[in-house]
């Protein structure tokens, strides 16, 4: 999957690639670069902050497992999905699953969440593959339609089948502390920011590697002119059930992440609320890119947040405060996403860069 | 400069940018704290979760208000040691992942001394094992589950409501004795509420006695396939675990079917005004209706708690309707202020937490709070309502008994009176 | 046999609301090719206004007339004030700016009437007439049917056989040669989500009385069923909302009688699959798919 790229056309050096095209590194290289780059970072962030601040980001990082596969579905394949909350709840479930039954069997070294996360992405996969199947047939509503379904359904049956599931109560996710290597006084928190953003990290280096190869072109193809990619000898049922399992491998990781991070899993937490906002998210992230993921997965964690900093800023009457409490910031939240989408269809990722853009092109001089 | 690299700085950048807004936002540097999380000398920081937005808010939301109401009011009286109480209210709209995050928040950026009265089963339980890693104290939470009586597993966390199995227990026993023989039929919801509450009915009534059993979700708003079962079962009384939105339309689905059992409702969804509010015109459907509860009625007004709450409501609570919430509210803020009380000047959590598991508190309460070492369940009883003529009240006596096998007794310790001032001395 | 009767008709009396609210989101796809996912939200405001003059005027059918112009207001409202700004091109830009304006009017009802349940009347009683000691219809239940019934002979008859359903109709399946022949196709598209939106108003009004009463939130699992009966019934067919509607009813009424409530949802996706994977534009969609 590390293809070089062909080298661009001369009329398409629109892009600022500039002379850099005859020096091109292997895509996968490149991403791991980044992805080490950024693993630093994390590291290094992750010890200036407060455990507060590490949970949320290792929460942000459980997001973008699940707003970046859902990028990869809408934004470059074109379907539309309102049920990835569900597949996330698959990838929860199966986590907690797969680790009570370690914890029974007296197994608790840390070892065991790599293989329980593993076990939750395949589980989702082969469920993506069963919807995705499905949904290849329909199109636009029609799509839309059975995923809404799909994410009414799954945590209805956690209800059904309450034996397994635990109802609405939901399982306990038993998970190792961190290494003794680590310090006794090493911060869980910390701990949790390291195990999400690295499964996350490998996430999306595998994600943008894939969006980057011949099967992400078919991707764009099939978004593109359904009929035009058929004639180019695309197989398109087959590229967008790929596209569905791929997706739901992030949302499966996802979900298992945030389960991990929760140390419990409740159908309550994968509502159709949660497929929704997901959808809001990556659109207002951007769609187009990866990288808008981030920004989607950023707003997620942070509007709780904002709901209650906002409404801390307010010294009310007790009457209009119980009024105001929680609804205010759903209006302005509901207000920010019309205007955004009105005003920046390409949502943050494409303002910034247009941002960009437009500064590089200010630069005169500017040297490779 | 290979766009590679370049690439992967703004990536790291971007990071870097979004950590520092993050990290900018949390102003709070933890300084002038004392080594007890939340506790000054002049201050005590508690926190909790409710639904504050959402289709689950209905009532609840009015909880939180009442228990800030009442702090306020205990702080006008000089506080609890000189110390003032700050109630931090998060709401996390009963979505389980909301509250992981918020309680995070309280406990971990807020440094709250203690999480008091957070709400509901599923949100809960899924923040238990947080709370408990971190040693915080966990007290009186707003629902009837069992699993809040785990003192082995969960140290820190007691319940405050009736468990489920235990009403569910004294109203059948009210069945037993004085509706005997007829057809019992019970209608519960799909969760630990409706079973356990099932589980007390068939301790007391026998499982072969209750001849019809259905579920609802709360995702599915007609109930008219359950009803329309117990009119064909033949049932004369239907024992309800419904939350208020569900026992309203369990009647109200009943009387357009032409079916008039004796309702027989558990605490959470027997609240008459409420339930008024919600059958409008058919309020009268209420009628005869048996309910229980374990603090005093709101609409009692010779009862001096419901006076002092009601003085506190006007006065710090801008004068909010004065329902059973409100009064649920004010009685966890008056035990909590009791508790405080029993930790002693010297405030820590363990302290809080020993004084709590010592038991012996008394307030607005019809039955006996159950608090010991080994029992960390909240209230053990209560007493049978009733609707006559569009009020709810009283009748018979008070009943306590345990969630297994023991006999439900009849609970006779008299009724204290709040303290003059209203605030809790001891 | 005698409760299949009356899991029946409980089923048809719900799905009739059903089918009016899947009505609702056929005309607008069918006017802008979007679904507008803020139908409920809108609805429940058209229903709060009925509450709060029913309140004033002690009427409530002045409360349902106010209803009903509230509705066909705020449809040309959003059609006039945000959705002529969207960007259309991607079908996704309608459904987020739809899903900002759920969460606008719901907080801005919770603001204005507060997050409680308010008890929603009826015009007539819903105690059900017995016959042959089986609890068939209420008087209410006939009037959910005739006023869905009118409504739908209405806009059959608004889109069958006059000039402004024509034009419509013209301004929605080709906007451009429409424009070039003197028809007015903003105008239409506004008069488009207007009705739709009184139609939407009107199934809250019907439905809010048989459910746990008005809250900001009231419409949010009727808006999901409906949805399901507009994709099952094909999103382009009138006829196909109102077969949709009444089939959901009666799935949902029949599995939560024999099988239990909480399977309901999973009877839903079966429904939906079923229909979809043998035809793929829903039950009623246009057997040829292209015409010239």
């Amino acid at each position: 999957m590390s293809a070089t790229r062909v080298a661009a056309p001369a009329a398409s050096r629109t892009a600022p690639e500039g002379p850099a095209g005859r020096w091109q590194v292997p895509t996968l290289v490149r991403h791991l670069g980044i992805a080490v780059a950024a693993a630093l970072a994390l590291v290094a962030v992750s010890y200036g902050l407060e455990p507060f601040r590490n949970f949320q980001l290792a929460t942000v990082a459980a997001y973008l497992c699940a707003t970046a596969g859902l990028t990869v579905l809408t934004g470059l394949n074109g379907q539309l999905s309102l049920g990835h909350g569900a597949l996330m709840a698959v990838g929860a479930y199966t986590v907690a699953l797969s680790q009570d039954a370690f914890a029974e069997r007296g197994v608790t070294a840390g070892g065991t969440l790599v293989v329980s996360l593993l076990a939750a992405v395949l589980v989702t996969v082969a469920v993506g593959a069963v919807v995705g199947a499905a949904a290849a047939r329909l199109r636009g509503p029609y799509l839309a339609g059975v995923t809404l379904a799909v994410a009414v359904v799954a945590p209805a049956l956690t209800v059904t089948f309450a034996g397994v599931f635990n109802g609405e109560q939901g399982l306990a996710v038993p998970v190792a502390p961190p290494p003794e290597a680590l310090g006794v006084y090493f911060p869980y928190e910390r701990w949790q920011l390291w195990v999400a953003g690295s499964a996350t990290l490998l996430c999306l280096v595998l994600l943008g590697n894939l969006v980057r190869s011949r099967y992400g072109r078919t991707f764009r193809a099939v978004r593109d002119d359904e009929v035009a990619a058929r004639l180019a000898g695309i197989h398109v049922a087959r590229t967008q059930v790929l596209a569905f399992v791929v997706s739901a491998a992030g949302a499966g990781l996802g979900g298992a992440l945030l389960a991990v991070l929760a140390q419990s899993v409740s159908p309550g937490a994968f509502s159709l609320t949660l497929s929704l906002f997901l959808l809001m998210a990556v659109v207002i992230g951007g769609l187009g890119r990866l990288a808008g993921a981030l920004w989607g997965a950023a707003l997620l964690v942070a509007l709780p947040d904002l709901t209650h900093t906002l409404t801390d800023l307010l010294t009310l009457s007790p009457a209009a405060a119980q009024r105001l409490e929680g609804n205010l910031p759903l209006a302005i939240f509901g207000i920010t996403l019309i205007v955004v989408m009105i005003a920046a269809p390409g949502g943050v990722q494409g303002l910034l860069s247009r941002a960009v853009a437009t500064l590089r092109a200010r630069l005169p001089g500017r040297r490779s | 400069m290979r766009r590679s690299a370049r690439r992967g700085l703004a990536i790291a950048t971007s990071i870097t940018l979004l950590i520092t807004a993050t990290a900018c936002s949390s102003d709070d540097g933890g300084s002038g704290r004392g080594p007890v999380p939340g506790v000054t000398d002049t201050e005590i920081v508690v926190g909790t979760h409710m639904p504050l937005t959402g289709p689950a808010s209905a009532g609840y939301s009015k909880i939180a208000p009442a228990t800030k109401a009442y702090f306020d009011y205990v702080n006008a009286n000089g506080g609890v040691h000189g110390r003032k109480i700050t109630y931090k209210v998060m709401d996390d709209g009963y979505n389980p992942a909301n509250t992981q995050q918020v309680v995070r928040q309280l406990v971990l950026q807020d440094k709250v001394f203690a999480i008091l009265n957070g709400l509901g089963t599923p949100t809960h339980s899924g923040v238990l094992d947080f709370l408990h890693s971190n040693r915080v104290p966990d007290l009186f939470v707003a629902s009837g589950s069992r699993s809040w009586d785990q003192p082995d597993r969960y140290p820190n966390t007691f319940g405050f409501n009736t468990d489920y199995t235990v009403e569910g227990k004294i109203l059948a026993n009210h069945v037993k004795t004085t509706l005997p023989g007829k057809k019992v039929c019970f209608l519960g919801q799909n969760d630990d509420f409706g079973r356990d509450s099932l589980a007390g009915v068939e301790k007391v009534l026998g499982a072969e006695a209750v001849v019809a059993r259905e579920t609802y979700v709360t995702s599915n708003t007609n109930v008219a396939p359950q009803i329309g079962k117990f009119k064909a079962a033949g049932c004369e009384v239907v024992v309800l675990a419904t939350v208020p939105g569900f026992t309203a339309l369990s009647i109200g689905t009943a009387a357009r079917l032409g079916f008039r059992p004796q309702w027989v409702v558990s605490n959470v969804g027997s609240d008459h005004p409420t339930l008024a509010k919600q059958l409008g015109d058919a309020a009268g459907l209420l009628e005869g209706m048996v309910g229980i509860n374990y603090l005093p009625m709101q609409t009692d007004t010779a009862n001096p708690w419901i006076q002092l709450f009601t003085k506190v409501n006007q006065e710090h609570n801008g004068n909010a309707p004065f329902d059973g919430n409100t009064v649920y509210g004010m009685a966890v803020g008056y035990l909590f202020v009791q508790v405080l009380l029993a930790a002693g000047k010297d405030l820590t959590r363990e302290k809080l937490v020993e004084a709590v598991a010592k038991g012996g508190f008394q307030g607005p309460g019809l039955a006996p709070l159950r608090f010991s070492a080994t029992d960390h369940s909240g209230y053990g009883g209560g007493r049978l309502t009733r609707v006559s003529g569009g009020v709810q009240a009283y009748f018979g006596a008070a009943y306590e008994t345990d969630e297994g096998d023991g006999a439900v007794n009849e609970y006779t310790a008299p009724p204290v009176a709040p303290p003059a001032n209203g605030v809790p001395t001891t | 046999m005698d409760r299949f009767v009356f899991l029946t008709l409980d089923g048809l009396s719900r799905g009739a609301v059903y089918a009016a609210f899947a009505l609702a989101l056929v005309l607008i796809w069918r006017a802008a090719r979007i679904v507008n996912f803020a139908q409920g939200a809108m609805a429940v405001a058209a229903a709060y206004a009925a509450y709060s003059v029913s309140a004033a005027t002690g009427s409530y059918w002045l409360g349902f007339a106010a209803a009903l112009a509230t509705g066909l207001l705020l449809g040309a409202v959003v059609d006039v004030a945000v959705m002529r700004f969207v960007d259309h091109r991607s079908p996704l830009n309608p459904v987020i700016v739809a899903l900002g304006l759920v969460l606008l009017i719901q907080a801005v009802l919770g603001m204005v009437y507060g997050n409680e349940f308010r008890p929603a009347q009826t015009p007539f009683s819903r105690t059900a007439f017995t016959i042959g000691g089986v609890a068939a219809l209420s008087p209410y239940d006939v009037f959910v049917f005739a006023a869905v019934g009118v409504v739908g002979a209405a806009l059959a008859w608004i889109f069958t056989r006059t000039a402004v359903g024509l034009r419509m109709r013209a301004a929605a399946f080709a906007p451009d040669v429409s424009r070039l022949l003197g028809v007015n196709v903003g105008g239409m598209l506004t008069l488009g989500w207007a009705l739709a939106s009184g139609v939407g108003a009107l199934a809250a009004m019907l439905v809010i009385p048989t459910e746990l009463g008005l809250h900001p939130h009231a419409m949010d699992l009727v808006f999901v069923s409906a949805f399901t009966a507009a994709v099952v019934g094909g999103l382009d067919s009138p006829p196909g909302a109102i077969v949709g509607g009444l089939g959901v009813g009666l799935l949902l009424s029949h599995v939560s009688g024999f099988a239990g409530s909480d399977l309901v949802p999973l009877a839903v996706l079966v429904l939906l699959l079923a229909v979809l994977l043998v035809r793929p534009g829903g039950l009623f969609a246009p057997v040829t798919a292209r015409r010239v």
